[in-house]
């Protein structure tokens, strides 16, 4: 299906419906989200049966600040829908999807341990990568990158986010 | 031994202390060489295989470079039965006690070999991350730079840290 | 101690089986442990020799690289990528420059994508040669880990013709690949085609009759393809449950609909399926090779004309190596300052990138390797999100490893060939 009769169809089920690039984004509300995704799974012409990839981007300027995309999947018809849920910066939660998607469990576990985004119905929702104790959500745009000075040719070279070029 | 032949060496100590100090010397030095020459001949190095530089390292044991011919292909994964870690790779703040524990176990004497830049300084990965450098956790005696180091790197490491043990003195 | 494990009273009735099977030991593998598949830990808790529950832990190698790459430019992301999954590195490399070729609205030429889909395939070869070396030496085949790296340095050799390193390569760029062939690669390639055919031969002679190794893998590790698909697994793992997905024939990027190969696939689902999948895999790559050596036969581009993409130098092999040539320092050093300054711009800042995000998958030797980038318009990358196949493939490791025995974990999860820098990034 091309792009732009994907997206007809999709906007059967969730109005706001976005083409870029041969790609369909789909903005859904957080409380819709699992009916949205429900209904793209089970509509036999989308049929999408599979989670590619679950991510988060920050914007920390925009409202809503985070910005959660499913990456969808159809094996069957091999075309792709990105569902986009926008998050308040303020205690952002989301219903998770892992009961729908078993895949999802680890990518929403990610999605908690770099941004801090609260998946609502996971199973088990503990920190992945980083340690058990670790302070605060790196991958937010508000955390600084960290890492030391460096000392070269005689001077110290402050790490790449804190020089001022 | 005669006293006379170094008699010159020794001004100032009467024969007896001056016979004693070269009998020390000559015997104790030997026992050196011999210890650290069994020492080197046949390193065991535990297997901390962390990233890139693993694969690197494994190649360096593989056939074509072949480290066994310098005694070392018996890649421990006890590290009680190993006496160089070669740390290969980028080191993360949640590895960073495993790494320390594993060192800890280690028996002594034992020696590090820092691989690759990560391990040595962290690397490009100038992040929340990554250690800054394995010589903030554990004492280095090696560092190999490269991205990864190449097997003859690794290699050329190694035989300067044979060099080092060569030199050690343990009982002096 | 509970209260299942106490003693039961003289006379009393014995232990009851259910009571005995509460005994469970919680055993801890890893992260360093025998097994060369990374530094990953399992916590396992066994009944006996049984597996009743694995629970992966992840995360000992995180690197940051997604949050590294925001605070460099768009070229530089290229060589932090790279890095992930350091035994695919051109697969990275293609990835994240297809996805920011998406953004930027062009595409490499023709030669760059020849060039690109034979370096992906020998990579391909290399890694699963690595993966074949790695899991014989863990199931006790060392000899296999000898000749598969034996083979992989001939591969090794090429790369670092052409790249000027073993690993981690950073060849391909955004519009491109960096530089053309050296001479006497094509001989060179030709050659290894040549020879491997008769070497992969050989590895099925040691293996694929072997009876250690049969009854290491067969009926290990069953995967059947309704889990594999719950799990999100993709890559050889997924063909080997029977289910024929290959990124490169559902939605081909870089010129793959223009090849000829097969996609493998088995129906037994066990580690010995995933076996045959890789070996006969390679086949598929060498044959890949070989039509991509045809189609060098023209010279072309290597690299977009866009003076706004490409790289400002012109490269030539001078006494010291590889540098820019005379020719290009006189003129920026002295004929014009425009030159000059776009120079300077380009190698200081890069390119700028258009808003917007992509999402972009390649078939990586374990697996579909998508990538979600994400422009503001500035010459840095916003967000790269990196979804590594090892990361979503090992989640079903546990389904695998339950119920068999303590010994066919390390054959199960060598058999799903995790690289624990693409899971942990």
């Amino acid at each position: 299906m091309i792009a732009f009769e994907l997206a007809g169809r999709v906007r059967a089920t969730s109005p706001d419906v976005v083409v870029s690039r041969d790609e369909v984004t789909a903005y859904v509300q957080p409380h819709e989200l699992l009916r949205a995704v429900a209904t793209f799974r089970d509509d036999g012409d989308l049929s999408f049966d599979s989670l590619s990839s679950l991510t988060v981007v920050d914007w920390p300027e925009r409202t809503p600040r985070f910005w959660v995309a499913y990456e969808l999947y159809s094996m069957v018809r091999r075309h792709r829908l990105r569902v986009k849920v926008g998050l308040p910066a303020e205690d952002p939660r989301v219903p998770s999807i892992t009961p729908m998607f078993p895949t999802a469990n680890w990518h929403e576990r990610e999605a908690w341990d770099f941004f801090g985004v609260v998946f609502d119905g996971h199973p088990d929702l503990v920190r992945i990568l980083l340690p058990d104790d670790w302070d605060g959500f790196p991958l937010r745009k508000t955390e600084e990158l960290g890492g030391v000075d460096t000392l070269y040719h005689g001077a110290f070279i402050p790490p790449v986010d804190r020089r001022t070029t | 031994m005669p006293v006379e032949r170094i008699e010159g060496f020794h001004s100032g100590k009467t024969d007896d202390e001056a016979e004693a100090e070269v009998k020390r010397g000559i015997v104790l030095t030997t026992l050196d060489k011999a210890v650290n020459w069994s020492r080197k001949q046949s390193m065991w190095p535990v297997t901390f295989g962390l990233a890139c530089c693993a694969i690197e390292m494994m190649s360096a044991g593989a056939g074509d470079y072949d480290l066994s011919r310098w005694g070392m292909e018996l890649f421990r994964a006890s590290p009680r039965q190993a006496d160089l870690m070669i740390v290969a790779g980028r080191v993360s703040q949640k590895m960073a006690p495993v790494l320390r524990t594993v060192y800890d176990q280690m028996p002594e004497p034992k020696w590090v070999i820092s691989m690759g830049v990560c391990a040595s300084a962290g690397g490009m990965f100038t992040n929340y991350a990554i250690v800054q450098g394995v010589d903030t956790i554990v004492p280095v005696d090696i560092y190999v730079p490269g991205c990864p180091p190449k097997p003859e790197m690794l290699m050329y490491g190694i035989l300067r840290l044979h060099e080092k043990v060569r030199t050690e003195g343990t009982f002096k | 101690m509970s209260g299942s494990r106490t003693r039961p009273a003289p006379g009393g009735d014995p232990m009851s089986e259910t009571e005995i099977r509460q005994e469970t030991m919680v055993i801890n593998m890893g992260p360093q442990h025998p097994s060369t598949h990374g530094v990953l830990r399992l916590l396992l808790e066994l009944d006996g020799e049984t597996v009743v529950t694995c629970k992966p832990i992840v995360g000992y190698l995180h690197t940051g690289i997604e949050k590294n790459t925001e605070y460099r430019t768009w070229m530089q992301g290229i060589t932090y990528v790279t890095r992930a999954d350091y035994l695919s590195p051109f697969f990275n490399e293609l990835a994240y420059c297809l996805a920011v070729e998406r953004l930027l609205g062009i595409e490499a030429p023709p030669r760059a994508q020849v060039l690109r889909v034979m370096f992906c395939e020998m990579n391909r070869i290399a890694s699963h040669l690595v993966w074949l070396a790695t899991s014989g030496l863990e199931l006790g085949a060392v000899s296999v880990m000898l000749y598969g790296f034996r083979e992989r340095e001939q591969i090794l050799d090429v790369f670092e013709a052409a790249t000027g390193l073993r690993m981690n390569h950073a060849y391909i760029r955004i519009g491109g690949v960096i530089m053309d062939l050296p001479q006497e690669s094509t001989e060179r390639i030709g050659d290894f085609l040549d020879m491997m055919p008769g070497r992969i031969h050989d590895f099925e002679t040691l293996l694929s009759k072997n009876p250690i190794w049969l009854e290491r893998n067969v009926g290990v590790g069953v995967l059947p393809p309704e889990d594999a698909l719950r799990f999100g697994v993709t890559g050889p793992t997924l063909r080997a449950s029977g289910v024929p997905r290959d990124v490169r024939k559902d939605e081909p990027y870089g010129g793959y609909e223009t090849y000829d190969f097969d996609v493998i696939t088995r129906s037994a689902a066990d580690c010995f399926a995933r076996y045959e999948v890789r070996v006969e895999e390679m086949k598929q790559s060498l044959r890949i090779i070989g039509q991509c050596l045809e189609r060098l036969g023209e010279p072309g581009p290597v690299m977009v004309e866009d003076p706004k993409v490409r790289w400002p130098a012109q490269l030539e092999v001078g006494p010291d190596g590889i540098g820019n040539s005379e020719a290009y320092v006189t003129h920026i050093m002295e004929e014009s300052m425009e030159a000059l300054i776009h120079h300077f711009k380009m190698v200081t800042e890069g390119i700028h990138v258009p808003e917007g995000e992509t999402y972009l998958a390649v078939e990586s030797p374990r697996g579909e390797l998508g990538y979600y980038v994400v422009s503001d318009g500035e010459h840095r990358p916003y967000r790269v999100k990196i979804r590594d196949p090892s990361f979503v493939n090992l989640q079903a490791a546990a389904e695998m490893v339950q119920g068999g025995l303590i010994a066919d974990t390390i054959a199960v999860i060598a058999s799903i060939d995790p690289v624990l820098g693409g899971v942990d990034r």
